[in-house]
């Protein structure tokens, strides 16, 4: 079976986009300086800095309304489309500045994936068409031959091609949750980003597709650099290497997950974690 | 289970962890009197009474577990849980030691004996005294204390030597004398185990405050 990275540089020779970092090039490190976001006058995020292991699952956790989600909206050029969203610091992707004047927000949320909090297939369009809208829609492939090879691979890699093979012409939406949120991540993957962000992809789904998601995002992070937001902590345990604490906009304590939840190094996380607050 | 519920059963675990150790404390100091005195029915005493220090431990273990599989613990939670399971395993053991002490008294019967006690006996005054400390040092979170208890053990090593080399020359003199020098050496050797459980006892205490895992005591032995 060919694999997505095999498909990579037929992306290149397809569509030499300006603003494309080489896709040679591509790493998934993701460095993070100094980076405040407002939205409006309000200060969301204060000078967070973090260096982002590439081809790892990285958690984010904290209480509601820590700043977890406003900053890996931050990783993708999502939060300056939110009212009064403005952003100061820099993010650098494989060593370039994604808010950089010469490069495409477009472009960088092809290259960082996002998958949201409820599963959001596009409604109206079939399991084939939602995985195939991006790829359409930035006209990166034409040829249904091409399509048809890139969603059959998204959909493996999203663990959920066995059970939608049969059923490509359906609507999305008639998947389960479960399904439905694998086929945004596949809907994501086909895009071939370097980094696919999860904001709390399991909070609506039960344990069981949970667990599948999970699995999935173990076998990802094989390929890709992955950053999650959850409200679930054991979540946090159980699938990621790192985990970064934050708290009234500010990254309290960052580091491997084990250590973070065995021996945190700051009161605030302990507290947290064990549920002394939040 | 809410957090104030979590906390009163960390600390009832905590009182468990307590009472189990004032038992094998017990154990310790009743099993060299019975020693001391050939009082055989107190050595069988100590003997059935261990079963009751292994239930204890079962009983804890299995709270531990309940709460890891309805709390999920972390940070400074699980490390008093995790130190809690190591902790009644280095009791339990103990208990075993002196178990093994009164054993040893009951295997010397009513034999005269081969000198009168006094090293060994300050031997199972210092670890239970080392015990009783640790445990102390474990609620009050004390690592300095720990390290200090565990430091004391070369004390325990020290009078270990000392008995030996003494029923050595007891055995050298007079052959005859070898089968009750060699069960009191056992004694010995019982109640210097129990010391360096307690100083595995410190290195829990170790962990659960600063959430590193150090060996604190070296033994000799």
């Amino acid at each position: 079976m060919t694999m997505v990275h095999d498909r990579v540089s037929s992306i290149e020779q397809r569509s030499p986009e300006e603003g494309i970092i080489q896709m040679e090039d591509k790493k998934g490190i993701l460095e993070v300086e100094n980076l405040s976001a407002w939205y409006g006058n309000t200060l969301a995020l204060k000078e967070i800095s973090i260096s982002i292991r590439a081809k790892a699952i990285t958690a984010v956790i904290g209480p509601s309304g820590c700043g977890k989600s406003t900053f890996i909206r931050c990783l993708n050029r999502m939060h300056e489309v939110s009212h009064g969203g403005r952003v100061a610091g820099r993010v650098l992707l494989d060593g370039k500045d994604i808010y950089a004047k010469d490069i495409d927000p477009v472009v960088i949320r092809r290259r960082i994936g996002m998958v949201f909090q409820k599963p959001s297939p596009f409604p109206t369009m079939s399991v084939f068409d939602n995985v195939a809208a991006g790829l359409r829609l930035t006209q990166l492939w034409s040829r249904r031959r091409d399509l048809e090879e890139v969603v059959e691979r998204s959909l493996q890699h999203a663990a959920l091609w066995d059970e939608v093979k049969d059923k490509l012409n359906q609507s999305g939406a008639s998947l389960s949750g479960g399904q439905q949120q694998r086929l945004c991540i596949a809907r994501a993957i086909a895009m071939e980003p370097e980094i696919i962000l999860l904001d709390e992809p399991c909070s609506s789904l039960d344990p069981v597709a949970t667990l599948k998601i999970e699995d999935l995002m173990r076998n990802l992070a094989q390929e890709y650099t992955i950053i999650i937001v959850t409200h679930n902590m054991q979540q946090a345990a159980r699938v990621s290497e790192w985990t970064g604490f934050f708290l009234l906009g500010e990254m309290i304590e960052c580091g491997k997950t084990v250590d973070i939840f065995s021996r945190p190094k700051d009161k605030r996380t302990e507290d947290y974690i064990t549920g002394r607050f939040g | 289970m809410v957090r104030t519920s979590f906390e009163r059963h960390l600390h009832e675990l905590q009182d468990d962890v307590l009472v189990l150790g004032s038992m094998v404390e017990k154990a310790i100091y009743r099993s060299m009197e019975a020693l001391k005195n050939r009082d055989l029915e107190l050595a069988k005493q100590v003997i059935a009474d261990d079963s009751e220090i292994d239930h204890k431990r079962f009983d804890i273990e299995e709270k531990c577990v309940e709460l890891i599989v309805t709390q999920q613990p972390v940070a400074s939670d699980l490390r008093i849980i995790v130190a809690v399971l190591n902790i009644i395993i280095d009791l339990e053991r103990i208990g075993d030691h002196a178990e093994g002490v009164a054993k040893i008294t009951i295997m010397i019967g009513n034999e005269p004996p081969l000198k009168p006690l006094i090293d060994l006996p300050r031997m199972a005054q210092k670890t239970g005294d080392m015990l009783r400390r640790s445990l102390d040092a474990f609620v009050n979170r004390d690592a300095e204390a720990a390290r200090k208890i565990s430091r004391e053990d070369d004390e325990i090593d020290g009078l270990y030597d000392q008995v030996f080399r003494e029923l050595l020359t007891f055995m050298a003199e007079d052959s005859k004398t070898i089968t009750r020098a060699t069960r009191l050496i056992w004694v010995a050797h019982n109640l210097e185990r129990s010391a360096d459980r307690v100083t595995n006892i410190c290195e829990r205490v170790v962990f659960v405050v600063t959430g590193k895992m150090e060996e604190i005591g070296v033994s000799k032995y």
